[in-house]
């Protein structure tokens, strides 16, 4: 067993943890954050997809022991000043989900797309979010959300409710 | 998917990982990344009874111009070799093969070390190096070598590296104005590996190629150049590329998948390296 440390939106936790454990079973096991899904486990899918240190991972590819002493933020984290992110209200209003398996992970990597690149193309947007899989949108109304949310994220503005 | 439990330590430094290693034999195994490593832990494929964790150590994460050449540090992550300003600059190649890696959550973790020393042919930042003749440092318990990218992959997920050694730096050229690159990685789906690719460096002078040096991706068990294509570039101009680059695959032993035969991949190597080479010249 290993002692860790991390901060999880914004607050610390310790933990004795399993070098082997990942950090998808812990952030949804230990913490239970349900908002983190577990998806493919082969790294394909996206659905568990966090930031870590303000950067996109899929967090079933991470040991938990990797990620000690990082900074992790889940979709849970991202609400700012009690109103929902940008990308979050955006995804609402274009109807950039169906089911929602896969949009935890969708938030989390346009986030992070957003950060690094503030002003994406579309055709920017589709290759960023190629380590994402959806199976019900056909991905239109995805594209379409973070193309919602880029000048608001710029803005540091939320999207208004409709 | 859980990988078999294993010890874990944290490396505090190069010199500390290569005691790591030594203590623990060949039971033990560096974690850069892990994003070659733990996918084939979690499927039970590898199961080392401890991970020494390079993580730490950040004088490993770094991209230096060294006047002739780049040193870029084996923990940097390919994001950073992607967005390298002196790298995109002077070995344009080499930044924009990393950025055809996986997809953006794989470039945050994954980095060039790791890619290199895991030696997976279908991997595309090794044959980007070999057409670059790139040279790798590698440290073990007896000091330092280095050795070139072409000695370095030896067979099927086989190099050079010992178990008690770390590969520590990548030393790429800077490429000249008389000189071209281009990468053709061809696949069916994002973020998929490549079925084949094809990377091209070709040296101009007066409108003709004098040296072309071309690598593949995924056609055998190690990366490869395609060395008769290469001999019979020499001195090409625009109009005999087609014609030179049709013996591309010799040498090659691909082999057939789901994603395509041998033929098919023997095709793609001809015509992957024609588009590269004509890209190549016109940049
Ligand atoms: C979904 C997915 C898609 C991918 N797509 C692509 C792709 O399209 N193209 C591509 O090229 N790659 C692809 N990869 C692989 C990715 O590039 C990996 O990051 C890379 O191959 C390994 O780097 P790593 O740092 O993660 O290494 P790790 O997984 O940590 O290590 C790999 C191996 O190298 C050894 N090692 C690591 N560092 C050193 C060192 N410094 N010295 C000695 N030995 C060392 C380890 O012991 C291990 O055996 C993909 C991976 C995933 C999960
Ligand atoms: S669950 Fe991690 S990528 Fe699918
Ligand atoms: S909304 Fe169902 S998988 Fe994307």
């Amino acid at each position: 067993m290993r002692r860790i440390q991390m901060t999880v939106d914004g607050r610390g936790h310790i933990a004795e943890v399993e070098p082997r454990l990942l950090l998808l079973h812990h952030l949804r096991e230990n913490l239970g954050i349900g908002g983190v899904h577990w998806g493919c486990n082969t790294t394909n899918c996206g659905a568990c997809t966090v930031l870590m240190n303000g950067e996109s991972v899929k967090s079933c590819t991470v040991l938990a022991v990797q990620a000690d002493g990082a900074e992790i933020t889940t979709v849970r984290g991202i609400m700012e000043n009690g109103l929902w992110h940008p990308v979050q209200q955006a995804f609402h209003e274009t109807h950039g989900l169906q089911c929602g398996y896969c949009t935890p992970g969708m938030i989390m990597a346009s986030v992070s797309l957003l950060k690094e690149n503030p002003e994406p193309s579309e055709q920017e947007i589709r290759e960023a979010l190629e380590g994402n899989l959806c199976r019900c949108t056909g991905y239109e109304n995805i594209v379409k959300a973070v193309q919602m949310a880029a000048p608001y994220v710029r803005r540091s503005e939320p999207v208004a409710a409709s | 998917m859980i990988p078999v439990a294993f010890e874990y330590e944290v490396a505090e430094s190069v010199d500390h990982a290569i005691e790591l290693l030594g203590q623990h034999g060949d039971e033990a195994k560096l974690l850069a990344g892990g994003h070659s490593l733990l996918p084939i832990m979690k499927l039970r494929l590898a199961a080392p009874a401890m991970l020494v964790d390079l993580g730490r150590v950040n004088d490993l994460k770094y991209i230096r111009d060294e006047g002739d050449h780049i040193a870029i540090g084996a923990m940097t992550r390919h994001c950073e070799v992607e967005r390298d300003q002196t790298l995109r600059e002077h070995c344009g190649l080499l930044a924009y093969t990393a950025s055809l890696v996986g997809d953006p959550q794989v470039r945050h973790r994954g980095t060039i070390g790791g890619s290199i020393s895991h030696g997976d042919a279908a991997s595309d930042l090794p044959s980007a190096l070999l057409a670059l003749e790139a040279e790798f440092v590698i440290r073990g318990p007896n000091g330092e070598r280095t050795v070139r990218a072409t000695d370095f992959f030896k067979d099927y997920l086989q190099t050079d590296l010992a178990p008690d050694e770390v590969l520590t730096e990548i030393r790429v050229p800077k490429l000249g104005s008389n000189t071209g690159w281009s990468y053709q990685k061809f696949n069916r789906r994002a973020q998929d590996w490549a079925v084949v690719g094809a990377c091209a460096v070709v040296e101009r002078s007066n409108g003709s190629i004098s040296t072309a040096r071309i690598g593949l991706t995924n056609m055998g068990s190690t990366p490869l150049r395609a060395t008769a294509a290469e001999r019979a570039l020499s001195g090409a101009d625009a109009g005999s590329i087609a014609d030179a680059v049709q013996n591309a695959d010799e040498g090659t032993s691909p082999s057939s998948d789901v994603a395509a035969s041998a033929e098919f991949r023997r095709h793609l190597a001809r015509v992957l390296t024609r588009r590269a080479v004509e890209q190549a010249v016109s940049r």
